[in-house]
């Protein structure tokens, strides 16, 4: 209050009593309080919809796993998915076919981002538009498109053969091929957009001083450009990657039964068991590796990031 | 930097023009550039000084025309093949690399040896006054600094031009005006020949050795910056170079003439131009009381109205409409000795200009 008496008394013609000044204080305060009364408020309803829906099924589906086949508490889900070798390798096939997706992506899309950002503004809206239009599509939908596409009497086939290039149809879909082809082409737009945005925060000037001081674009690229697009580059690629472990639809229609990834063995395991709990324990697994995954890139783009 | 100073170039611009469709960016420039001298392209903003500089850095590509360093013509060259450096607006620094590494950057291109790169690191931050910086991360310096890392950068490898884009634009104004002073004392100790941008006159004044004013594409002037503010071609530059106002007079056997009074004049030959304005530099302007000075063939002295005075710290600036009806300005600095003769707004004066700052200029241009 020393303060507030000073800053009265130092006034040859205070505005405000002392009196004055201490009620006003309390009332900002009272305002400040308030305000942020106003913000919980308002984030109220979004984090009761982030409990009701994610928190408590996890939870649900956490104790779920721990229910073996006579409805007592169990390790048995864990410990069949550890010695069971089908499900080691259905692991396997998972992370093997996101890492294959997430490497096409990248190089697949990188060129598409930076056209995007060299193009003047009106082609690289026609050609967002181009990256956005399937990305809004029903991913249903799209994955039924490939498997016209795709198949033994579809367009590709027919029209490789028409143009006497190949014999015998190419086995593309019911394969690992075709659950490459779909995937790849339903996850380059979650690569491309935050690759897009990193590359344009890109100063044109860079490359120019590149350049400059006797870079040619090929090594000026490599030196400078990549680098610092390199944040939004590892931002899609775990984008795609992590979205990958868990992917239902596409590899379960493309695959036709050939590639068994995770989310399909949990499809499977909930009809095929009396309990809910090896299904469940499947989903915790990949939950935590998932979890653990994001974790380690977490890590190493800080460290990256640090050592700028 | 090193003993052997690099062998500055002249450069040789020729009808050099680009065009933006119908649009005449840089119109048919001509103008050379001595071996060591300092020259800023000063215009205003879309006067197609960025664009030739850009043109001579090789980022733009001209429709016509020939640009040379020394017997080298450059014009079908890519940048990176130029040997030019330079400074950019907003220094363009590598985000991701050390104030070292930025430096060391051309050098590694030019496949100079670690030991040496340190040395020629070590000694260019020492010449912007940065030593012990190499380690430093961009994002650490203040903008002063990172001005100074990206002029060492682009002296670093021995360029035998040095192109800087607005160099200061982006510094306080006091920060602005040290940098002048330093970059000019760099440039008398290295001997490059330097082309500047910039669309501040003073910054202009204060560097070069000559300036090049540019109008709407095409080269108005290019002179020293004393010829420049003395004798400038025409109206445009007169304005554009300090402050001025123009009066405009007849022409009449007798000489030029304003309202019924003949002028005195610097220059005899003066008064040739079309369209004569005489051209009024408010400090060369001094106020009398009326009737106290006489005219005679030393001096013009022109009677008016004070209208208003402003004061602005190290001066006062005065505005004066004349009897014919024309409004100048008149700077008075601020000293004692000068308040006896300060008017009140509303008061009638005389002004005083000497003969050898009477200058006439044409109002084209």
């Amino acid at each position: 209050m020393s303060l507030l008496q000073t800053a009265a008394s130092d006034y040859r013609q205070p505005a405000a009593t002392v009196a004055a000044l201490r009620e006003n204080a309390q009332a900002l305060d009272r305002d400040r309080q308030r305000e942020n009364g106003q913000l919980l408020r308002l984030s109220l309803p979004a984090l009761a919809i982030v409990v009701i829906l994610m928190v408590a099924p996890i939870g649900w589906l956490f104790s779920l796993s721990f229910v073996g086949a006579d409805g007592g508490f169990s390790f048995e889900n864990y410990t069949r998915i550890v010695t069971d070798g089908a499900y080691v390798s259905i692991f396997a096939t998972t992370f093997q076919v996101a890492a294959v997706v997430t490497v096409l992506c990248l190089l697949l899309g990188y060129p598409v981002a930076y056209v995007l950002t060299i193009l003047p503004d009106r082609f690289a809206q026609a050609l967002m538009l181009a990256v956005l239009v399937p990305f809004w599509t029903s991913l249903l939908v799209r994955t039924y498109a490939w498997l016209v596409l795709l198949q033994r009497r579809g367009v590709v086939n027919d029209t490789l053969s028409m143009l006497g290039l190949i014999e015998r149809p190419l086995p593309l879909v019911h394969n690992m091929a075709g659950v490459t082809i779909g995937m790849v082409h339903i996850m380059l737009p979650f690569l491309i957009m935050p690759l897009y945005a990193s590359m344009k925060a890109i100063d044109g000037n860079l490359m120019r001083a590149a350049a400059n001081l006797g870079s040619s674009p090929v090594h000026a690229f490599f030196r400078v450009f990549l680098p610092l697009s390199l944040p939004g580059l590892i931002a899609g690629a775990v984008m795609v990657f992590v979205m990958c472990l868990g992917f239902y639809i596409t590899p379960a229609l493309l695959g036709g039964g050939k590639v068994q990834m995770i989310a399909q063995r949990i499809e499977q395991s909930v009809s095929l068991f009396p309990t809910w709990g090896p299904a469940a324990a499947l989903a915790v697994v990949l939950l935590v590796l998932t979890g653990g995954f994001l974790l380690l890139s977490w890590l190493i783009v800080r460290r990256f990031s640090r050592g700028e | 930097m090193t003993s052997a100073a690099p062998t500055a170039l002249p450069v040789y611009i020729s009808a050099l023009s680009k065009y933006y469709g119908a649009f005449r960016a840089v119109d048919d420039v001509s103008f050379e550039i001595a071996a060591g001298e300092f020259l800023t392209l000063l215009g205003p903003s879309g006067s197609g000084k960025t664009t030739l500089l850009m043109m001579l850095a090789g980022f733009a590509r001209p429709n016509a025309g020939s640009v040379r360093l020394g017997d080298r013509e450059v014009i079908h060259l890519p940048p990176h093949k130029r040997d030019i450096g330079m400074v950019f607006q907003n220094y363009a620094l590598f985000p991701h690399m050390s104030v070292g590494e930025n430096i060391a950057y051309p050098l590694k291109l030019r496949s100079v040896g670690r030991a040496e790169r340190e040395e020629r690191v070590r000694r260019v931050l020492d010449l912007v006054q940065l030593s012990g910086y190499a380690e430093r991360r961009i994002t650490e310096l203040s903008g002063g600094q990172r001005q100074r890392i990206a002029l060492a950068r682009a002296i670093v490898f021995e360029p035998r031009i040095l192109l800087m884009d607005e160099p200061l634009s982006a510094l306080d104004k006091q920060l602005r005006e040290t940098m002048q002073i330093e970059i000019r004392r760099l440039h008398d100790r290295l001997g490059m020949t330097t082309i500047s941008v910039t669309h501040d006159q003073r910054e202009a004044l204060t560097m070069s050795d000559r300036v090049a004013v540019f109008s709407r594409g095409r080269l108005a002037q290019v002179a020293t910056p004393s010829d420049l503010y003395e004798k400038p071609a025409n109206r445009f530059i007169a304005d554009f170079i300090g402050e001025s106002s123009f009066i405009p007079v007849r022409r009449t056997p007798e000489g030029l003439v304003y309202g019924d009074q003949l002028l005195r004049l610097a220059d005899a030959g003066d008064g040739a131009q079309a369209d004569p304005l005489l051209m009024l530099r408010p400090e060369r302007l001094s106020i009398v009381r009326p009737g106290q000075v006489a005219c005679d063939e030393k001096r013009n002295v022109f009677s008016g109205l004070a209208q208003s005075v402003v004061f602005q710290g190290e001066s006062l600036l005065i505005e004066v409409r004349l009897d014919p009806g024309d409004v100048v300005l008149v700077r008075q600095s601020n000293r004692a000795g000068e308040a006896a003769n300060r008017p009140g707004a509303g008061e009638r004066v005389d002004l005083v200009l000497d003969r050898p700052d009477a200058r006439i200029v044409s109002a084209e241009g």
